[in-house]
């Protein structure tokens, strides 16, 4: 991409991304083509039994084997404390907080737990001698159900959660929506599974950890999507070695849709292994491996009862969830069950009354955190589904139930009834509208009479959506009982040459910082899109930032970016003031030229500039030399992005199969800085949630085996799956942060489950099915046909 | 990810491939790799060497004289550029263009699909409704094993552990005979759930003579639909004969394969819609 020096509006511009061209051409530096001098490599044995304790493990077969540098054990590290949980629930509420370490000791609690790890010369040496370590198990009962591993007699994960209850937490008005239950002109009920879902980064985990003996340094490679976040983790709660003497780098990551959050137990087992054996020490997932020691997503079981007037208005919405913790709980798991979740559960419709409770459960499976969407795909399903169950029972259009239940424009900012900040800014109808049209509304409703007809199932599905993101100001989280504040910073320097650096503690695993944050710093400081680079990914050069995840790269950490270039622009005018002898508010900055108001020939252009600030030659008087700036930008609100989504669907009768027939989606992300990136989020997004509705599933059998352990059982989407999406977008600015952004990194996966099931359940309602649990694969849909079709 | 160790060993004939295995009982040998590979990354098979056919080019012809004779180790890609093989198995065209991916395609060999056996591979449903003939070459000499004994059970065939497949033949369509071959697969490994190979013969009235039709996927070794071919047989091959058919299809299976994603009353059902799919399709319905 060349830029011509004088261009000016990138923002809003289609521009390719500038990071493609090295990763698609396999010139991209990924975590496994990280080596380095005398560097060993690691292979973690898991317990084959999702609940068992150790009775002995004998490596000795193990150490005898070729090229092996050291086994050890849980015992031998016991020195590196069990992770933290960074985002525990609330104050006041239950929490029995259980997390793992480098490896299990006693006891395993789900086959993803590591019990042995072996460092050898090679990989495939390494992988050898795990196959030779001798563990005895005394194998335990074990529990995979979120609801089922609270009832009676079921087995016992940790001593300090009875019943296995991680934490209880609830928001809401309980009486008020408790009455409103009684009072409703009709009441619902429906129990909802929002399956787990493996959430399958082309690139799995790894770690290489290098200790410096001489420093008493740990450098760290992490498959990381928050690295100041993980060295601050490590230091201060796992390994207990001072912060400033561990550098984590992140290098190109290849996905990570949440996964990559979290600090994971191979991270200080990587750093541990390096100083035991003074040497660098590498671990790379496997496929499998990655199926069952990586986290999961979802696995909700939820009791959604909904009371509405004849007319289509919900007077209450009542939801009681058990969420699925796993074995453990991993970095920010209740958070995303709660906050995230709890708080969203009422969408886009001003309910009343609305309470919602949730039981998180510890369960002998992998842990489930935040996976794209996190918490807001399970809130938006179910009142997803709800809407359609209330449409159906009244005989209303789904279309209009929504429109009588949307939060008013003039509502914003909105106060929903569970505690979330208020909704920045919304306007429902517009984009609903605009999906409507797009599609064809009404005439597709009538070649949906005349197929079925002919016995053709076509169905329309709708899921209107608003989101959470920029989940980052403190004084709330800090209420909420999160362990940090979620600001982002941004640094930016202008060099002798010229050239600008952007540096950032968000981080690009798929969403283009170094495109988009380019446009932003091009448009404000008129300099040449290819005088900018963007910085990223480590902790010894970037300041401290908490990373990517929640769609707030952008809202956050683009804000702080703007902050930087303002100051620095400050600093410009009172350079160029200095040297054009004029007061600072003559000084007009344009295009990168600094000019005399009134006398544009009297100016300095941007390269004058930098040379004169870094030199320090014509500086005014006490002024440090030299425009370098940081901003820690802590917004005041998060952003809530929205839209609505229409899928259409044709069942196969004969075999329950979905064919995808179009997809209409119109998003509302706010300003749009690089419309071809969001396009490319938002389709990315939607394929996913199209898994989910269709395709994937985490099974685990009732021993807690892991049965979709590879990706012959596990089914991610395939492109040949997919149909054209048909996107647009309407545009209503955010007021919380200069940009006007909202956020479009999980629109589409928190939107498109739910209009693909409403669709399908759309297509089979004159069968009298009113509701199909995830994922709607050929067999489930047809087995419910059958159902029906013996029932009528 | 990575295999255990295992010694290599590429001979350059059948004799020396044979020779090999008889050296290394806990030898495998290894054609297009697409299935013992991926066993061997996740150590579900541990073999001591790995005998590779890749070099024996015998292996590779494809010699058509009226019937076919397919080298085992011809690809599915190499099978699928022969329009001679197209036109003259329809069927077997479509069960090679089912297979995988690109990839998958390019790479793996008709023999190595059925020496494997795996319950879920599209070949052996065409083969078996083909009436393929498989030569094997071993310590003793050659034998020929007809379609019908060849696949004995799951990932279980004919052949002794040091035979080698070398050649499948397949006869020369006798008269007017239509083929196809439908499948539904699996939305993560794209194996069939359910695929069914249909060969049909007609008589100079038009009616069905012969009727061949095997399921695979939906069951644990591919089998042939007698039921079905019985109800097909005689009738002039019209939707509702086809329909009567496919009522028919399951008779006699004794067991279909279910799993967490399909169960075997599914895959069951799967088998009579595509039975009928498939007659449909090559009867012109
Ligand atoms: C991603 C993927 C998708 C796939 N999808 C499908 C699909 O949709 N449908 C389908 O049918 N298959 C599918 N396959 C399997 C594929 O067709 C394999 O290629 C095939 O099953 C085996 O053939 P191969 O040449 O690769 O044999 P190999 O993997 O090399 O060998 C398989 C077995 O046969 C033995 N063997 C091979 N050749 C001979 C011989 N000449 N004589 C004696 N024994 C021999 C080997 O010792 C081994 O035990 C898929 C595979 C992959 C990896």
């Amino acid at each position: 991409m060349t830029v011509s020096e004088t261009r000016k509006d990138l923002v809003g511009q289609r521009l390719k991304r500038r990071e493609d061209p090295r990763l698609v051409k396999g010139a991209a530096r990924f975590m496994d083509d990280i080596v380095l001098p005398g560097m060993a490599h690691a292979a973690i044995l898991r317990s084959p039994h999702a609940h068992a304790r150790i009775v002995s493990i004998d490596a000795s077969a193990a150490r005898a084997m070729p090229g092996v540098a050291g086994v050890f054990t849980g015992r031998d590290m016991e020195a590196i404390n069990p992770l933290p949980c960074a985002f525990p629930v609330g104050r006041g509420f239950e929490n029995n907080i259980n997390t793992p370490r480098a490896l299990a000791i006693d006891e395993v609690h789900w086959t993803g737990d590591g019990v042995a790890v072996v460092v050898a010369e090679t990989v495939a040496q390494a992988r050898d001698a795990m196959d030779v370590i001798q563990v005895e198990y005394e194998v335990l009962p074990a529990v995979v159900d979120a609801e089922l591993a609270t009832g009676e007699g079921a087995p016992q994960l940790h001593e300090n959660a009875p019943n296995n209850i991680a934490f209880k937490w609830n928001a809401g008005d309980q009486a008020g929506t408790e009455t409103a239950l009684g009072n409703g002109e009709i009441v619902l009920k429906q129990r909802l599974r929002n399956q787990r879902l493996i959430p399958t980064p082309l690139e799995t985990r790894g770690a290489t950890g290098d200790y410096n003996a001489g420093t008493d340094e740990y450098t760290f490679w992490l498959s990381s999507q928050a690295p100041h976040v993980h060295r601050l983790l490590l230091a201060a709660f796992v390994m207990g070695h001072p912060e400033e003497k561990i550098r984590v780098i992140t290098p190109d990551l290849g996905g990570g849709f949440g996964a990559k959050i979290f600090v994971y137990p191979e991270y200080p087992l990587v750093g541990w292994l390096s100083k035991a054996l003074n040497r660098p020490v590498k671990w790379t997932e496997g496929r499998a491996e990655s199926h069952s020691a990586t986290t999961h997503g979802r696995d909700h079981v939820t009791d959604i009862q909904v009371a509405a007037n004849r007319d289509g208005k919900i007077t209450g919405l009542h939801v009681k969830t058990w969420a699925n913790m796993g074995g453990y709980l991993s970095t920010i798991a209740p958070g995303v069950a709660t906050t995230l979740y709890g708080r969203m559960v009422s969408g886009v419709y001003d309910i009343p009354n609305v309470y919602c409770e949730i039981v998180g459960t510890y369960t002998n499976t992998g842990m489930v955190d935040a996976y794209r969407g996190a918490g807001r795909p399970e809130a938006t399903y179910l009142v997803e589904r709800a809407i359609d169950l209330v449409a159906r029972e009244l005989k209303l259009d789904p279309a209009d139930v929504r429109k009588v239940n949307f939060i008013a424009q003039e509502s914003f900012p909105y106060t929903n009834g569970l505690g979330m900040l208020p909704y920045d800014s919304g306007n429902y109808v517009p984009a609903l509208d605009k999906a409507l049209k797009n599609l064809g509304y009404s005439d597709l409703r009538a070649e949906q009479e005349t197929l079925r007809k002919q016995g053709k199932h076509l169905g329309i599905g709708f899921s209107s959506y608003v989101e959470v993101c920029g989940v980052a100001p403190s004084a709330w989280i800090n209420a909420e009982g999160w362990g940090a504040a979620l600001w982002e910073s941004a640094n930016v320097k202008v060099h002798l040459t010229g050239k600008v650096v952007v540096t950032t503690g968000a981080l690009p695993h798929g969403q283009g910082h170094e495109t988009t944050f380019a446009q932003i710093v091009s448009d404000r400081l008129g300099v040449a899109y290819d005088d900018i680079i963007v910085e990223w990914g480590d902790t010894k050069g970037t300041p401290f930032g908490y990373g990517t995840y929640g769609s707030r790269s952008l809202t956050v950490g683009g804000a702080a970016v703007v902050n930087s270039v303002e100051k620095i622009r400050d600093k410009i005018k009172k350079i160029a003031a200095h040297v054009l002898e004029v007061a600072e508010t003559d000084i007009e900055l344009n295009d990168g030229v600094a000019s005399v108001t009134g006398a544009p020939d009297r100016s300095l252009s941007f390269a004058e500039i930098a040379l004169a600030s870094a030199t320090g030659f014509s500086l005014p008087a006490g002024m440090e030399p030299y425009l370098d700036e940081t901003s820690y930008y802590d917004p005041p609100n998060c952003t809530f992005p929205f839209g609505t989504h229409i899928a259409v669907v044709e069942v196969d009768a004969d075999t329950g199969k979905v064919d995808l027939k179009r997809y209409v989606a119109v998003d509302d992300v706010g300003n749009v800085i690089n419309p071809l990136i969001v396009d490319g989020q938002v389709q990315g997004g939607i394929v996913q949630g199209i898994g989910q509705a269709l395709y994937e599933g985490a099974v685990y059998d009732d021993d807690g085996q892991l049965v979709t352990g590879t990706l012959m059982d596990y089914a991610i989407p395939h492109a040949s799956q997919m149909v054209n999406m048909e996107l647009d977008r309407t545009v209503t600015v955010s007021p919380v942060n200069a940009l006007g952004v909202k956020g479009a990194g999980e629109a589409g996966t928190i939107a498109s489950a739910p209009a693909v099931v409403n669709a399908v359940i759309d297509a089979l309602s004159p069968l009298g099915i009113k509701h199909i649990d995830m994922p709607l694969s050929a067999p489930r849909v047809w087995a419910a046909m059958q159902e029906a079709n013996e029932r009528n | 990810m990575y295999p255990a160790a295992f010694d290599y060993h590429r001979p350059g004939s059948v004799q020396e491939a044979i020779s090999l295995l008889q050296e290394n009982p806990e030898a495998k040998i290894l054609a297009g790799g697409h299935s013992l590979l991926p066993a061997m990354k996740l150590r579900l098979a541990e073999p001591g060497a790995i005998v590779d056919l890749g070099s024996i080019s015998d292996l590779k012809q494809l010699s058509l004289n009226g019937g076919a004779t397919i080298g085992a180790m011809c690809t599915y890609d190499a099978l699928l550029n022969s329009n001679e093989l197209e036109t003259m198995f329809p069927v077997l065209h479509e069960a090679l263009a089912w297979v995988g991916d690109v990839q998958v395609r390019n790479l793996g060999t008709i023999g190595g699909s059925a020496a494997h056996a795996d319950p879920a591979a599209d070949i052996p449903a065409a083969l078996v409704a083909l009436e393929a003939e498989f030569v094997v070459v071993g310590p003793n000499g050659e034998r020929t094993i007809p379609a019908s004994e060849f696949f004995i059970d799951i990932f279980t065939t004919a052949l002794e552990p040091e035979e080698v497949l070398t050649q499948i033949k397949l006869s020369a369509p006798d008269g007017n005979v239509v083929s196809a071959y439908e499948k539904f697969p699996h939305p993560a490994s794209g194996y069939p759930v359910c695929g069914v190979a249909v060969v049909v013969t007609r008589d100079g009235s038009g009616n069905v003579s012969s009727a061949r039709i095997t399921a695979t996927g939906s069951v644990y070794v591919v089998t042939r639909l007698t039921g079905a071919e019985d109800a097909l047989t005689g009738t002039g091959g019209d939707a509702s004969a086809v329909e009567a058919a496919s009522e028919r299809a399951t008779e006699g299976v004794s067991e279909f394969a279910g799993d967490h994603y399909a169960s075997s009353e599914y895959r069951e059902h799967l088998t009579k819609v595509f039975v009928k799919r498939a007659l449909n399709r090559a009867l012109g319905n």
